[in-house]
């Protein structure tokens, strides 16, 4: 990668260990990665090779081992640095949003408020201490979730929603968030192959239409090859490739995780028609 | 040949079933432990002076004393009546102070929300608020605020926040620190994330323990006015020290219809929050 155009992420010679009892593992050996402004990157490996240990680090929840150089830079700004956090992480980490595998919404709060809390990061603390959110900022709110094309449930409870719905209002809550990157962890892992579409769209949308960085990793390379023209292979917690999506046929998927390689491997092809031809899919009714 | 052969050792390899034997050690440690047990009761008998005989030797006396209490003598009804309404303002209030302090008390108590230089010294504080029974602090507070209701109130607060910021606490280092990260994320402070990532998850918890602690309140604030602290408890104590027993039961009869109304409303009220 050139730093011709501004990296939205950079990340250098990262590593991290984690320590239970007498057992060490290894689970970031080194890594260094530059994503540049408005890319759509997958990151895939086999479960345990890192990809949430590397997301997390990227979004300012986890630290860095202390010894080595390991460094990270958001949009221009340090997250941490050395095994220590950046001191204006709490800004840098509103201008990036993160999408979990488990959601991560609040369940007892509607959507709405799921949503709107979004706007945390930017507005005065004590407006968020008592709730007093603007009309401007809800109306955003349900801006988004009509993007993602959930407002009707707008005032239902997060937990009475399907798990495509949920992880949509996250995407909805990073839209309001104003955020210039967003990390999806495994997005769609616990979602249904329709919902797993429908969720992995709606990021490509905001991607193309917002110009949003957007890094996602994914168990199933499929996905990758067609939502995202760069991917990023990590194993055991090293890049073992880095490059166009295209060039990962299942070969070379093979070559390059052994048996592991399988588990990345959907068994049949993805559902619907090629995303390219489906510009439009926004306009249609979301259904249940 | 071979086949059959195969099969012949695969039916010889299935283990039998067998039943785990008995472990000489772990039955003496058994056995040890009930003669302890046994031992602590046998020890505790004495102390406490037990002697189901005087039971059964003074139960002529016994009848005597109790067909003092019948009938009921419900003549002074608008003084207890008057003295119970007290004694449910004195648990009202004794709950909602100790609710309002409980929550961040609750919170500063919670390991996985503060640093154990806060949550140490937090829980010390309510260890100690909750050691002492409220009918103790109720006498400490009589000396320093005068008799009457108002000692009560203090009683009950001080007892009860002790006792609900534990369950609190305990109700918070249980929750799913999943959407907590979630509202992190997304650039908040750490007391937005209380507001939103923990409260809305122990909420219904919280309730039900707020109202449990007020059946509970009720039921002790009845006490308190012996000691001067307001309520019926001073009537009720004046008329057993009169050896009006007539009056006592008529009392204790109003006492027992109070509590179990509004034990029963605040079920209600608590199966509806979780
Ligand atoms: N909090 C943790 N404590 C100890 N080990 C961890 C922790 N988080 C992850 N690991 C280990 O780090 C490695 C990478 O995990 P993870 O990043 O979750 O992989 P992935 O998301 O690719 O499945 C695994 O071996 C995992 O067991
Ligand atoms: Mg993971």
């Amino acid at each position: 990668m050139t730093s011709d155009p501004a990296p939205a992420i950079r990340v250098h010679n990262l590593s991290k260990t984690f320590r239970k009892g007498f057992q060490t593992t290894r689970a970031l050996d080194e890594v260094s990665l530059e994503i540049v402004s408005g890319e759509m990157v997958a990151l895939i490996g086999a479960s345990g090779s890192g990809k949430s240990t590397l997301m997390r680090h990227i979004s300012g929840l986890m630290l860095a081992d202390k010894a080595g150089d390991g460094m990270i830079e958001v949009l221009g700004y340090p997250v941490q640095e050395g095994g220590r956090m950046a001191r204006g992480v709490r800004l840098v980490r509103g201008r990036v949003g993160v999408i979990f595998q488990q959601f991560n919404l609040v369940d007892r709060l509607s959507l709405m408020t799921n949503v709107v809390l979004g706007v945390l990061g930017r507005i005065p603390a004590w407006r968020g201490w008592f709730g007093l959110f603007t009309r401007d900022e809800k109306l955003r709110a349900l801006e988004a979730l009509r993007r993602v094309g959930i407002d009707q449930y707008a005032s239902q409870r997060a937990s009475t929603l399907s798990g495509g719905q949920q992880q949509r209002a996250a995407i909805a809550r990073a839209l309001v968030q104003g955020a210039e990157v967003i990390l999806a962890d495994e997005p769609i892992a616990s979602l249904d192959p329709e919902s797993a579409r429908r969720v992995m769209e709606n990021l490509a949308r905001i991607n193309r239409e917002d110009g949003i960085t957007v890094v996602v990793s994914l168990h199933q390379v499929d996905f990758a090859t067609r939502y995202c023209p760069r991917t990023v292979a990590l194993r055991d917690g090293q890049v073992v490739y880095d490059g166009p999506s295209e060039a990962l046929t299942h070969e070379f998927l093979r070559e390059l995780y052994g048996a592991a390689g399988e588990e990345l491997i959907l068994p049949g092809p993805i559902g619907g028609p090629a995303p390219k031809a489906r510009s439009a899919a926004h306009l249609r009714p979301a259904s249940a | 040949m071979t086949v059959i052969d195969n099969t012949g050792s695969a039916a010889q390899a299935m283990p039998q079933l067998q039943l785990p034997e008995r472990d000489l050690k772990r039955s003496l440690v058994n056995l040890a432990g009930w003669a302890v047990a046994l031992a602590v009761l046998a020890w505790a008998w004495e102390g406490s002076e037990m002697n189901p005989l005087a039971l059964v030797q003074d139960s002529a006396n016994m009848a005597e004393f109790a067909s003092g209490f019948f009938p009921p003598n419900f003549h002074e009804w608008p003084t207890m009546l008057q003295e119970m309404l007290v004694t449910i303002q004195v648990a009202i209030w004794g709950t909602v102070l100790a609710v309002v302090c409980s929550i961040p008390c609750g919170i500063l108590s919670s390991k996985n929300i503060v640093p154990w230089w806060v949550y140490q010294p937090m829980r010390r504080l309510m260890d100690a608020a909750r050691a002492i029974n409220e009918f103790v602090f109720a006498m400490l507070f009589v000396v320093a605020v005068g008799l009457g209701p108002f000692a009560g109130v203090l009683a009950l607060w001080i007892h009860t926040t002790g006792v609900l910021a534990k369950l609190f606490s305990e109700a918070v280092e249980a929750i799913d620190p999943n959407p907590v990260e979630g509202i992190r994320a997304t650039g908040a402070d750490g007391i937005h994330e209380v507001i939103y990532g923990v409260i809305p998850q122990v909420l219904p918890l919280w309730i039900s323990f707020s109202l449990y602690r007020f059946e509970s309140n009720l039921r002790s604030a009845t006490v308190i006015g012996i000691v001067g602290a307001g309520g019926i408890g001073m009537v009720l104590w004046e008329f057993i020290r009169g050896f009006y027993y007539a009056e006592t039961a008529a009392v204790m009869i109003i006492i027992i219809g109070t509590v179990t109304v509004l034990d029963m409303i605040s079920q209600v009220l608590r199966e509806r929050f979780t």
